[in-house]
Parts: C-alpha cells; structure tokens; sequence
C-alpha cells in the first residue's frame, strides 16, 4: 500500500492535501473538521488587521450546466481579531498534534509589524507561516498581497524580514499576475524561503449582467476584479509550477484547480511537494479529500510508487522550449469504423478550424448501419493531408475512436535549435 | 351514448392526475443540461429522419445558448406545428430513434421534450415569430382545418397569399384538437398552436361543410386553388351482430369528448373492450383507464409481436394496467335493453393459405364472452374522400386516398392535396411535412408570386 505521508521542508504530513488559505479555512472549528475528514494540512485563512468584506463576494461560471467551472472571490484576508484566529490555532493544535497548521499572514509592509506576527503566530504553534504575497484584489490597493508579489524586491526583502526571526519553514505565496513568476519566485529564494507556494488566484472580472450592466460579484449594482480559481486555472497552474520548478531549488506547495486525486498527481509530477486546495472544498465540502488520499494512492500502488517522493517532478525533464521539441516526430488521426458514431464532429473541426485532412462518408456511410438500420456515417482520415494536430481526437466525443498513431518519418530527430544550428 | 353500466366519476384532481402531460415540461435547468449533452453533430441523422427536417442541433444549441426565441423560430419556420409535434410525434422512431447516442450506448437526447421547452417559450409570451407576406392578389381555400391544411396555409400566409380555411367542426385543429390523447396535447394548446396559423392572417371558417354549405364550384370561382386536407372520417365498423347496439363506437367518437368536454363529463364503461391494437387503440384504452374504467381489454386478432402500436405506446397501457387479449377475434355484440352488456369473441390462429400467404383462422369452440358495457372500435377509419366525386379528375386511389404527383397536385390541377387523406393515416409531422410541400406545389403552379416590396 503507497504512503501518502510527505517530509515538507522537515514537518510531516499525513498526506499531501491542505486546505489553502481561504474561507474553508477561516475558523478553528472548520479546521478542525478538515482534519477529521482526512486533510494532511491547513493553512489558516490569511490572518493581519481584520477587514471588512462586501456582500456579495463570489461569482462563478458555469459551463454547459456544469456548476463552477471557474470561481473568483473580491473577499478580502481573515475579518477577525488576530488574537481570536491566534487562540483557535493553539486549540487546534492541542487537538491535532500531527496535523500541519500553517498561518498565512499578511500585514502592512513595514519589517517590525511583519517580524511582530511571524513570533505570534509561532508562539501561538504553527507548524508553518506562508507570506500572502499573492492576493490579487483589495489588499493590493492597500499595498499588500499582490502589490508585494508583483515586485522580486519587496518579494525578497519581505521574506527576509519573516526569515530573520521565523523558527519554523516560511513559504512565499506567489501570485501569477506578473510577467515572469519565475523572477518573483527566484527572489523569494534569495530571501532565504524555505519554500514557494503557487498559484494564488488570478485577476478576473466574472460576467456582466447584460439587463443591469452590473458586474458579478454584484455589490449594490457595480462590481471590482476578482481572484480567479477553479478546474479552469489548472492548466495555467501548471505551467507556472513545472516553470518556477526548473528556477530554483526549494520547495513548491502546488495550488491552482485541484479537485481530484489526478489533479493533485498532475501537480506533483510538475514538481509539487504538497497541494493546496480551495474551491473544490468550497464547492462540495470537505469529505472530497476521501476521494483524493484513496484515488492517488490506487494510482501509485498500480505504478509501484511507494511514496510520493518516487513520482515527484517526474514529468518536469519533459517540459521543454519548443525549441527543442523534435520536429521529425509525426502522428497521425485514424478512425475506429466500430467505434464511430456517424456525428462528424471532427470533419466539421478539421474541415473549418484544422487542415481539410478529412472526408466525409458517402451517402451510403461507407456501409455501416446503426440499431435502427440508419446509415452511420463514418469519415475518412486524408493520411496525405493529416499534419497530427490532434484536433479531431479532441471533439471526438467517443473513447478511443479517434487515435493519433505514429508513423516513421525515416528521420532522425531534429529539434528547431538543432536545425538552425542552436543547440547547446 | 346510452351505457348499462357507466364507471364511477373521479375527482377534479384525479382527472388532471391521471391525463396530466407526460412527460412533464422540462425545467430551465433540467434543459440546459439536456441541452448540452447534444453532440451538435454535422448534417445530423435526427434532422434527416424528421419528415420536416427540423434542424435539431441548430435549435438544441440555442436553448445551450439561451437564446429560446431563435431555438423556437428554427423549430416553427421548418414546422409550424412545432408545438404539437414535439408532443405527439413518435420521436423514438423518428429523431430520437436516429441520435448517434445510440452507437454510444447512451440516451438519445430528448429532442421532443427539448423542443416542447423552445416552442412553450415562445407561446407563453405570445411571441410573433413570422408575418404574413405582402399580399400577391392570389387566393387559396383549404379544406379542413387539421395539421395538413394549417400547415399548407401558414406556409402560403407566408409567402403572401390571402387564405381561407374551411372546416365542418366548431374548433379547428383536425384530429389535435379532437383525436390525440388528451394527456399527449389537449385540445386547448392545440388551439393555441392555432392561433400562431391565425395570427399570420389565415381566415377560418368553422361549421363550414364544403359539397353542402359551400360547394366546389363557389370555391373554383372565388379561389386560384384549392387544397384538400380533410383527413380520414368514421371508424370501420366491426361487421358483427349488436354492431347497431348502444354502447358500440368508434375509437374518434370515444376519445373527441376527452379533449371538448370535462372530464367528468366523457361517457365511460365500468367495463371497456377496445377492438384493434393500433396506436390509437392505446390511445382508447389508456384514456378509458384514465377516466376511470375498471376493467379495460384490448382485443386483437393477431399476436402480441405483430401488433401496429409502437413499443412504448404498448408499454404505457400495460402500465395503466390494460388486459390484452391476443389472438382473439370479437364475434358478436350482445345486448341488454339495447344496451351493449358483453362481447362474444372467439381464438384465432394463422394458418399458411394454399398460395403461401398467412391468413387468420377461427378456432371453431374457443369462444368465450367478456362483460362490458362499452365497445370501442379501433381497426382504422374509413376514407371521406367521396365527397370529391363531385370535382372533375380528381382521382381517386383503389382505398379511397386522393392520387397526388410529387407537388402534391391531384388529377384536376387546381386541386392539391395531402394529410391523411393521400397517406391513408400516418403521423401528425407527416401531414405537415405533406401540408407545406403541397404549399410549395401550390406557389409554384401559380407562378410563385411575390408582391414588391414597398
């Protein structure tokens, strides 16, 4: 049976899903209840001088009559006292000695007031502090959050400032709303963090009510932007971790879209040591992580990994510059007459958005017939004419109907660096 | 309708229990999920299996978009009937019947459901979706106000002509309003399907029986052409002794009440045989079940696998509980006072003909009698068509149905015809699909007159 348990910059988690900072994390009784669920680790509802919030706060939007493809927030850090959220800790801790409980903290930009809530938090028994560097709304215009994360310098002198008197691991929250993350996250390193966690949420204007012309969050008709969460921001997620991963060398706590056990896999192979989950928490509740620790310990028992460490990272060497991609390798689209169900969706994608590499059937169908005797009709791939997108494969909607195989060029591989002779 | 026995009345809220829309309307999220579980395939087979080639996935799409008066209108400009049809068609042999879903193992998309959701949209709100054309100065008279004429005349209406329709009974609507199970379509949202016929400026004259109240010749000088949609007329009698009796009728005079009247109000047996296994047999069986008849048997000849009724027709009056009896043929009708009181039947069996046809054979001892007090007579209805015997070369087929070319044109060219009185009784959607090629039959012979536009 794998073990999930996972070394975080020398703490030990139960497994590696934490709730991130956010509202399911926002009481000692929330928490607490995570724990009972199955979560490895917390990390506590940003804590600094509390605010005040707008009503409404959250905006979503759906697909298709899927719920919550995407989520964003305008809700700002903790709106109680520091002392309160400092008590809760303590208690929590008292009850889950082996559960990690991080503080995230956010305070303004002045290394007395950060170096005073980095002891309290400490003091009040937090296994770890994350440095909300990353929050891309509100906090920002008051110069915190984001307005630190955007800039390498107060990145690396806030980090410093936290490490000069920090006992336990300091983690850098980083935002994705900059240029390149991987100077923010590079800085932070020289700061001296023990870790980076990342993505925080992105800038977003939800939707617009086109009757009121209100944007969503709508509070009292107008609306401000938003951080941007959800299986939506996966994708951008991981581009940004396997990119700050080949920068620097400390730690990465994976965040941004996870909502399942692949998910979380998917995170940890572009280098993640732990993740960090929100918006599926917010959306179904906590009893999901079940689901997480059993589905990913399946899948590494199924490959023979006996902890996480023997997956971790492994997909980074296989990110590259499209520079060295090789150009010489090439697949192409072929049809499953079986499996086809005569929609031709893909001769509609190939035809119009793809390279005019299929034909349609005939009017016969090419022969097959469905259950009520009807002509299914099957295309046909152009081999001639098919450049291996992938598109068709994509809009297909049957498994496996549509294969991308691979064909012998009779050519070595040849990258485009090799090709105009820039290859290292 | 005198009957011996009538079964107990129900309550208001029984009635409406038991003849409520099944299935019932969609919600706005129940269709948007549906909705996009669509494909949208390309040149999709649901498209080519409806007789008037509604574009499924284009209208699908729309509701996804929620764009409901366009998904509507992409309905309603293939099918003006739109409304009725996503009711009464047959969509699991038609549309839904061609879903790719079917290859994938899966659900075919509620199509029927999806376009009742669409077309309600727009009928609820009373959005005009189509005007008539600018007036060309020709006219045309259509005779009968049911599926095939209204669909032949909306679509004229549309191209600019003036149109009259003339029909024998009060409401118009033909065999919508006055033939289909009430829990399918009742007669008044098939009258508010006619009203968007009569909102495009078609004139309809009710109680109005062409050959006696008007005749044919008025209709030839007043008229540039004349459409014939009169559908199919009485039941075919049973052809047995106590055929006369109270309490014997046709499968149209049974089920006519159950859409005009209260419910309460619809003569119904404690005790009902329905003779035949068609569609419109369920129909009588599950509307007499329905209004609360105790016992209800559905008698034919033939065996349970050759019954005409689709599966899920047959399905639905074994769930309302409907005794079948097959291989069974009625003999005679016997009466009490006048009053029908059972019917004698007898076993049949096929037997090989000396040419090697099948035919069915009486097993001579095997009769046996059922208690009822109502017969209903579901073995199919007679042609009208008689009345044309009157209108020079208008041919006649050998049963009774009107002989038209491709553009819908009888013998005598002022004349067009479609609907079931050229089919001989197929489904509401192909009367329309016949009804709006027979308009385009019509626009053509008259020179496809367009008015200029002002």
């Amino acid at each position: 049976m794998a073990d999930l348990k996972t070394n975080f910059c020398g703490l030990q988690s139960p497994n590696p899903f934490w709730l991130a900072s956010g509202p399911p994390t926002n009481t000692g009784g929330q928490v607490m209840r995570a724990f009972e669920a199955g979560w490895g680790g917390a990390v506590w509802k940003t804590i600094g001088d509390p605010i005040r919030n707008t009503s409404s706060r959250y905006g979503a939007i759906d697909l298709n009559g899927v719920k919550m493809m995407g989520l964003n927030n305008i809700e700002l850090i903790s709106d109680r006292s520091i002392e309160t959220n400092l008590r809760e800790i303590t208690e929590v801790k008292k009850r889950f000695p082996k559960h990690l409980v991080i503080a995230s903290l956010m305070v303004e930009s002045k290394r007395e007031v950060w170096q005073d809530i980095v002891r309290r938090a400490e003091d009040a028994g937090s296994d770890a502090l994350e440095l909300n560097f990353g929050c891309p709304h509100g906090m920002s215009e008051r110069g915190m959050g984001a307005a630190v994360g955007q800039v390498p310098e107060y990145t690396e002198m806030i980090t410093s400032w936290a490490k000069q008197v920090a006992q336990t691991p300091v983690i850098s929250k980083l935002t994705p709303n900059v240029t390149d993350i991987t100077r923010i996250a590079a800085a932070a390193e020289q700061g001296g963090a023990d870790a980076v966690s990342l993505i925080n949420t992105i800038n977003s204007l939800m939707s617009v009510d086109l009757e009121s012309f209100a944007p969503t969050p709508n509070v009292a008709g107008k609306s401000s932007h938003g951080g941007y969460c959800g299986p939506a921001v996966k994708p951008i997620a991981l581009h940004l971790i396997s990119s700050v991963a080949k920068k620097i060398k400390i730690p990465i706590v994976g965040i941004g879209g996870i909502g399942n056990w692949r998910d979380a896999a998917e995170h940890i192979a572009v280098g993640a040591t732990c993740v960090q989950v929100c918006t599926a928490a917010m959306h179904y509740g906590f009893r999901i992580v079940e689901d997480m620790a059993d589905g990913l310990a399946a899948y590494m028992d199924d490959h023979a990994y006996g902890r996480i460490e023997d997956f971790r990272g492994r997909a980074i060497p296989n990110v590259l510059d499209w520079g060295d991609l090789d150009l010489n390798y090439k697949v192409i689209a072929r049809i499953d007459r079986e499996l086809c169900i005569g929609c031709q969706l893909c001769y509609a994608a190939c035809e119009d958005g793809a390279h005019q590499a299929i034909e349609r059937a005939d009017a016969t169908g090419g022969g097959k017939k469905n259950t009520n005797g009807m002509g299914v009709h099957v295309p046909r791939i152009i081999d001639e004419e098919c450049v291996g997108c992938n598109l068709c494969a994509l809009v297909c909607p049957v498994d496996r109907c549509i294969t991308m195989v691979q064909v012998d060029t009779g050519l070595p591989p040849m990258s485009w660096k090799q090709r105009t002779g820039q290859a290292g | 309708m005198n009957l011996r026995e009538t079964a107990p009345k129900l309550s208001p809220e029984q009635y409406e229990k038991n003849f409520a829309e099944s299935p019932p309307a969609m919600t706005s999220r129940q269709a948007a999920i549906e909705a996009a579980r669509c494909l949208y395939c390309f040149d999709a087979p649901c498209i080519s299996a409806c007789p008037t080639h509604i574009d499924v996935p284009t209208f699908i799409k729309k509701i996804s978009s929620d764009n409901l008066r366009g998904s509507a209108r992409v309905i309603l400009e293939a099918n003006i009937l739109g409304h009725s049809c996503g009711r009464v068609c047959p969509t699991e042999v038609l549309c839904e019947g061609a879903c790719v879903m079917h290859e994938k193992q899966e659900k075919p998309i509620e199509i029927g459901r999806l376009q009742r959701f669409a077309v309600d949209y727009v009928l609820d709100r009373n959005i005009q979706l189509f005007h008539a054309g600018q007036p060309n100065g020709k006219r045309v008279a259509c005779v009968g106000a049911g599926p095939a004429s209204l669909a032949c005349a909306a679509e004229l209406a549309k191209f600019g002509y003036l149109v009259t329709i003339f029909d024998r009974n009060e409401l118009p609507g033909g065999l919508d309003t006055h033939g289909i199970a009430a829990y399918k379509l009742r007669a008044k949202d098939s009258l508010r399907e006619v009203d968007l016929i009569r909102a495009l400026g078609v004139e309809f004259r009710q109680n109005t029986t062409v050959g006696r109240d008007v005749l044919f010749e008025k209709l030839e000088k007043d008229f540039d052409a004349i459409f014939i949609g009169i559908g199919l007329g009485e039941t075919w009698d049973l052809k047995i002794p106590g055929d006369e009796l109270d309490g014997v009728v046709g499968a149209m005079e049974f089920i006519e009440p159950t859409k005009t009247r209260a419910f309460k109000d619809v003569p119904v047996g404690r005790r009902v045989a329905c003779i035949g296994a068609g569609n419109t047999a369920i129909d009588v069986v599950t509307a007499a079940k329905r209004l609360g008849a105790e016992q209800v048997h559905l008698i034919y000849r033939r065996g349970e696998t050759d019954m005409p009724a689709f599966r899920y027709e047959y399905d639905l009056a074994k769930l309302d509980g409907v005794t079948f009896h097959w291989r069974t043929q009625p003999t005679r009708a016997i009466g009490q006072d006048g009053k029908v009181s059972a019917l004698e039947c007898v076993h049949t069996r096929s037997e090989s003909a000396a040419d090697g046809s099948r035919k069915i054979a009486t097993i001579p001892g095997s009769e046996f009698i059922i208690d009822v007090d109502l017969i209903v007579r579901a073995i199919g209805q007679k042609p009208v068509t008689q009345l044309l015997h009157e209108v020079a070369a208008v041919a006649l087929r050998e049963n009774g149905t009107i002989a038209v070319n491709k553009n819908h044109q009888t013998g005598n060219p002022k004349y067009f015809a479609a609907g079931d009185c050229v089919n001989g009784g197929k489904e509401v959607v192909d009367a329309v699909a016949e009804g709006m090629a027979a308009a385009r039959g019509i626009d053509a012979w008259c020179g496809s007159p367009r008015a200029k536009q002002a």
